[in-house]
């Protein structure tokens, strides 16, 4: 049997460097100790957080030499980009090929992904100190870790898939921690099940990719489904409505990233995916996860602009960036209205996700790639502080019932301050007017339409609006909560300062006067050219954002700054415009219209189908049987002798529902023997004489 | 074909063995389990070896050939490729789970052990033989002991379970037989083999058109019925959640763990190599009701209040695909594309198999832990926050919930997979109709997790016992295998697609 060495064949194709080599160990040594955390017993809390930190550190450290590898190569004027690859399943004489794929854009998101990880893996230590489950939450944590670097580093779109699978699991346990909370577990369930009507045409487009191209694989030296021959066969096939191949399959990988980043119509499990503990709120619906839709785009962009006319437009990006500027202004509306500390920024991530799409849509990979790595930053940081600021207040979440939390919390305050200014993206100190400011660059010189940079400038006056009247409610005024509030331990601030100090910083690497970052990621060099902060266009640009800014917050802070209403009281906006407030804090009554048609459709058609079994087919076989036991009475008739309790019993027991014990002698069988003993004497008879010369 | 006759009778030896313990059980009393269960232990050291000596290039190794009544065709005709073969594994270990399964009291436990041994010989005897006689006595014979495993250990429905599950099976039977007869009366053979052969070259339809008239798609018909009604296909399935809810659990295991396949097996053995061409021209309404069996099933799941039931409809789901991938792939390929696609889905439908039977009856098996915990309790509303005082229970079945649910990682993706990319090139109306079923499905198995596992601790569950250890032990070679089977399905693969581009290259459609 040749079966030992078909297994063991999982040898690389391509001899890469020696870190790419060993690339899989950055998720697999997560795995692996989530799998040694599982098989734990549950006292053992030391050593369950030491293995997942311990090897997601090792994780970082690999991250980090593969990412000074790729970096060692761009300065020397190469791009690289290598791949292992390996034969999974042989099918036919085809294959199903797996792999790893070492490039500036994984070796970024590899960093970030490790590194906002291991600090809320530090975080979680003593977030989670006094739960009794803390070793089976370190389990699903670093499950959850190992999971998401593999969806970073692979190199074949079917074990991105797995691992985006095995990523949506984790975040299913996770939200679903507490599970003794019937709403924890039904958020999981949403959770799950919202992202999986994504991941279904995810699906369908990964068979239709893999039966157009005949690989997996998104680089493998020329042959890769998103190489240019790939691609070219891709743009000759026509699909429906005019799309071509690669049209429809980029939209069909669109939807999967909808779902997992929580784009319009598929936002809604995000929200209510706050019923986790905080630290998962960060690392999975803030930082990483949700962002592996905006990773998935960047990484099949090839695909999206296969065929582009000028400026780059091809239908699917419009529809990224249509549905993109869509959910970054929806989101941004309802986060005014909400009163959860989780929440409101929930609806923030869901908005900025938006503003990502939008920015792969109408600027590239590298627009898209820099709001998500310094969204991920203040944004672990604003939930770290939220985090914060409910252990601070005793489990509580309600905004209106904190308050001056400035002087009892002030490391929060600080941290959660350049956190928000960060959000809002206050100009030239802060890191995310960096990666925003390159986002409105490019919804500007769009080529089809003015529209979505309204929008996302909109959006953007909303965020600073609603993120100043959280600041407001929480740390200005008086203190309205119950018992006293406290700073939280030493374990929990010190990773909300490394974050504040990379919100601030971040910035640096992608200034239109040295873009280092777009450069890395296109693999072009870069020069520092101060020149470029002098031209009107970028002027021009600054000068909205100091507008975005001064409106948005001077409005939040007139309306809410320094006043400590009572927690019952109506909100000020609520007063002024009390039909708005009524919609947008209904959420625009997105759910109760899903559960009014597509729920209360599931439920209703799972009813008819159950219905149709029983009373059409089920009616159908009584029928049948009923007539077979008309031609047992006939049968007993001729032949009383063999025939017992024949069928009519058989019928009875159907009609009296079968209270009684019926007895093995009901005669069924002998009945139905005696049936097959005729038909095979009748057989062989007619065999005999057929077969006769 | 290749027939290789292989010195020693291993196939027989095989089919023989469970008698033997039946024989062996029937009198033994109290250790009829422990008689039973190093019986099915032999079958399974027997079977893996057979799979494990299988030959290389995919054809019928281990051939076992007499004549037994020549003037009638009847021949003693045994054999095994890589699809017969993992099936013979699949049965094996199936019955030694249900065996496993079974509660340590049982009354009359010696008559029970000796009618799932006889069960497993016929599971044997249907995968292996290549007569239509022969063949035809085994999936008969199968029937008899799951007919009164039902009717004398089931529950309180159990009288009409037995009922429509014989009456059904019957139906479906007398469309085979008759088909056979008609087939017989023509070629003058009963042998699969050489039928394929004459089938492959469009030689089988001329002799039945010359013999009985244009009547070769009423056979056609007649055999697709027999094995629909087994696997089954909607809507003819609806002896299907009765005759499972009604089961003893251990039995259920066996009825959709094994006896399920031999409809699936049948369709491929002998259904698509004799009459591809007539399935290919009604291929439209089969793929129609495939995709109707896949939604449907998973939407008729989720109405179920028994949780039986709900894994009965799952089941009726999960062998969809299958037939979705079957009816699929009857068409004619000229393009390499094409071939490959055709290949992808038939090896995703033997992996589905093996995977299905796996997972199905481990769940069964779950459900047969709680009712003996709970006295009897199974009802989907009837529980709540397991995980609390089961954490082990709640995790060992919520990895076979997630390979149900077809998670990668875990064995049920796979299959799932393999058969989309087939089918989507082949039909893509069917496939992407049929993969509302993996979203329901999922919508169905949350629910139970969720009704079941979270939630407040329900009254009489708060004392509901942990796995010991034993059960522990018993459960991990069933998970592992289901690890072992997401992470590195070649192992299995290896088997199953030489027999693959075997069996396709000889149909013709």
């Amino acid at each position: 049997m040749t079966l030992i060495q078909e297994v063991s064949s999982f040898t690389p194709q391509t001899a890469a460097s020696a870190i790419s080599g060993i690339l899989w160990l950055i998720p697999a040594l997560p795995i692996v100790a989530s799998g040694c955390i599982a098989v734990l017993k549950q006292p053992r809390r030391r050593a369950a957080a030491t293995l997942s930190i311990g090897s997601l550190g090792i994780s970082l450290l690999i991250s980090i030499a593969a990412f000074a590898h790729v970096l060692s190569g761009w300065l020397a004027g190469n791009a690289v980009r290598e791949s292992v690859n390996f034969t999974w399943i042989r099918f036919g004489s085809s294959a199903v090929d797996l792999g790893w794929v070492l490039d500036p854009l994984s070796a970024v998101m590899l960093v970030m992904v490790s590194f906002v990880g291991l600090l809320i893996f530090i975080y979680s230590t003593g977030y989670m100190a006094h739960d009794e489950n803390f070793t089976r939450f370190f389990c699903f944590l670093s499950l959850f870790a190992g999971a998401m670097l593999g969806v970073v580093i692979s190199n074949s779109i079917l074990l991105l898939f797995m691992c985006w699978e095995l990523v949506g699991l984790t975040s299913y346990l996770l939200i679903g921690f507490w599970y003794h909370k019937p709403s924890a577990a039904a958020a999981a369930k949403k959770a799950f099940l919202t992202t999986r009507v994504g991941d279904i045409f995810f699906l369908l487009g990964i068979v239709w990719l893999f039966a157009q191209t005949g690989t997996l694989l998104f680089y493998n030296h020329g042959t890769g489904s998103l190489e240019p021959l790939a691609l070219a066969s891709l743009l000759t096939q026509h699909a429906a409505l005019g799309l071509t191949a690669a049209g429809a399959i980029g939209l069909l990988i669109f939807a999967g990233a909808a779902g997992k980043s929580g784009q319009l119509p598929l936002h809604v499990w995000l929200p209510d995916a706050m019923e986790g503990p905080t630290p998962v709120s960060a690392l999975i619906h803030a930082a990483t996860m949700v962002a592996a839709g905006v990773y998935l785009i960047a990484r099949v962009y090839p695909l999206m602009q296969a065929g582009a006319l000028t400026g780059g437009v091809t239908t699917s990006l419009t529809v990224v960036t249509w549905v993109g500027a869509s959910t970054a202004l929806f989101a941004a509306l309802i986060a005014v209205a909400q009163n959860d500390i989780k929440r409101i920024l929930a609806y923030s991530t869901v908005s900025k996700l938006g503003y990502m799409m939008a920015g792969l849509g109408m600027g590239g990979v590298a627009v898209g790639m820099f709001h998500l790595i310094t969204h991920a930053f203040f944004k672990a940081l604003l939930f770290m502080g939220a985090g914060s600021v409910i252990h601070g207040c005793h489990e509580e979440q309600d905004i209106r019932r904190m308050g001056g939390l400035k002087t009892y919390m002030p490391l929060t305050f600080a941290t959660y301050g350049i956190g928000m200014l960060a959000l809002c993206g206050v100009p030239i100190f802060f890191s995310g007017f960096w990666s925003k400011d390159a986002i409105l660059e490019s919804a500007h010189g769009w080529s089809i339409s003015h529209t979505p940079y309204y929008m996302l400038v909109f959006g953007a006056v909303i965020t600073a609006f609603y993120m100043t009247r959280q600041v407001s409610y929480v740390f200005f005024g008086q203190w309205r909560g119950h018992g006293h509030a406290h700073e939280s331990p030493r374990v929990m601030t010190t990773p909300l300062a490394i974050l504040a100090f990379f919100a601030v910083t971040l910035g640096a690497i992608g200034t239109p006067a040295w873009p280092w970052f777009r450069a890395f990621l296109d693999n072009r060099a870069s020069e520092v050219d101060l020149h470029a902060f002098a031209e009107p266009a970028w002027l021009m640009l600054l000068l909205t954002s100091c507008f975005i800014v001064v409106v948005g917050i001077g409005l939040g802070w007139a309306l809410y700054g320094n006043k400590s209403p009572e927690p019952d009281a109506s909100d000020t906006l609520q007063a002024a415009m009390p039909h708005v407030w009524t919609v947008l804090q209904n959420k625009f009554y997105i759910d109760e219209f899903y559960g009014a048609t597509f729920i209360a459709f599931y439920a209703w058609w799972a009813r008819v189908a159950d219905w149709f079994d029983r009373r059409v087919w089920g009616g159908a076989v009584a029928a049948v049987t009923w007539l077979f036991g008309l031609f047992a009475q006939f049968n007993r008739f001729f032949d009383a002798n063999i025939v017992d309790g024949t069928f009519d019993k058989g019928c009875e027991e159907i009609s009296t529902g079968g209270g009684l014990l019926a007895s093995i002698q009901s005669g069924a069988v002998q009945n139905y023997l005696r049936i097959l003993a005729l038909a095979v004497v009748a057989l062989v008879l007619i065999l005999f004489w057929s077969s006769r010369p | 074909m290749n027939e290789l006759t292989t010195g020693f009778p291993i196939l027989t030896l095989l089919t023989v063995l469970p008698l033997v313990g039946a024989a062996i059980a029937l009198f033994s009393g109290k250790h009829a389990r422990f008689v039973a269960l190093v019986s099915a232990l032999v079958s399974l050291a027997v079977a893996i070896l057979i799979w494990m000596r299988l030959p290389i290039d995919g054809s019928i190794g281990m051939v076992e050939h007499a004549a037994w009544v020549p003037s009638l065709g009847i021949e003693y005709h045994l054999g095994v490729d890589g699809l017969g073969a993992l099936m013979l594994v699949l049965s094996a270990i199936i019955t030694l789970m249900s065996i496993d399964a079974v509660q340590r009291e049982h009354h009359n436990p010696g008559l029970f052990f000796c009618l799932v041994l006889i069960l497993e010989s016929g599971l044997f005897g249907s995968f292996t033989a290549l007569n239509f006689f022969h063949w035809f006595m085994y999936w008969e014979l199968s029937l008899i002991p799951a007919f009164f495993l039902i009717k004398l250990w089931g529950g309180q429905r159990r009288g009409s379970a037995a009922t429509q599950f014989f009456v059904y099976t019957m139906a479906g039977s007398v469309a085979l037989l008759v088909s056979f007869l008609a087939v017989f009366l023509s070629t003058g053979s009963m042998n699969f083999i050489k039928l394929a052969q004459l089938a492959s070259t469009g030689a089988l339809e001329q002799m039945v058109t010359a013999h009985l008239g244009p009547v070769t798609m009423w056979l056609a018909i007649g055999v697709l019925a027999g094995f629909a009604v087994k696997v089954p296909l909607m809507p003819f399935h609806t002896w299907l959640p009765e005759a499972y809810a009604e089961a003893p659990s251990p039995v259920t295991m066996l009825l959709t763990g094994a006896m399920s396949k031999m409809g699936v097996y049948g369709l491929i053995r002998i259904a698509l190599p004799l009459f591809g061409h007539q399935i290919s021209q009604i291929r439209t309404p089969l793929l129609v009701l495939a995709a109707t069996t896949v939604v449907m099933g998973a939407w008729a799941a989720a109405a179920q209040k028994d949780l039986k039931r709900v894994f009965a409809y799952s089941s009726v789901n999960h062998l969809g695909y299958c037939l979705l991938g079957i009816f699929a792939l009857a068409v004619p390929a000229a393009s390499h594309a094409a071939q490959a696609s055709q290949a992808a889905a038939l090896n995703g439908v033997i992996l589905q198999m093996f995977n299905h039977g796996i997972t199905a009856a481990a769940l069964f098996w779950f459900i047969a832990m709680i009712q003996m915990r709970t006295g009897g309790h199974r009802g989907i509303e009837d529980f709540g926050g397991l995980r609390k005082p089961a954490p082990v229970f709640a995790g060992l079945m919520g990895i076979a919930l997630f390979s149900s649910l077809g998670l990668p990682g875990l064995n049920g993706f796979v299959g799932e997979f393999l058969i989309f990319r087939g089918v989507f090139p082949l039909a893509w109306v069917a496939a992407t109709v049929s993969i509302l079923g993996l979203l329901i499905t999922a919508a169905v198995i949350l629910t139970v997790i969720q009704k079941v596992f979270t939630g407040p601790v329900a009254p009489h569950c708060t004392n509901f016992p942990d796995l010991h250890y034993g059960e522990r032990m018993a459960l991990a070679p069933v998970i592992g295998l289901m690890f072992l089977i997401g992470l590195l399905p070649q192992l299995i693969v290896d088997s199953v697609n030489p027999t693959v581009i075997n069996l396709l290259a000889h149909w013709r459609f």
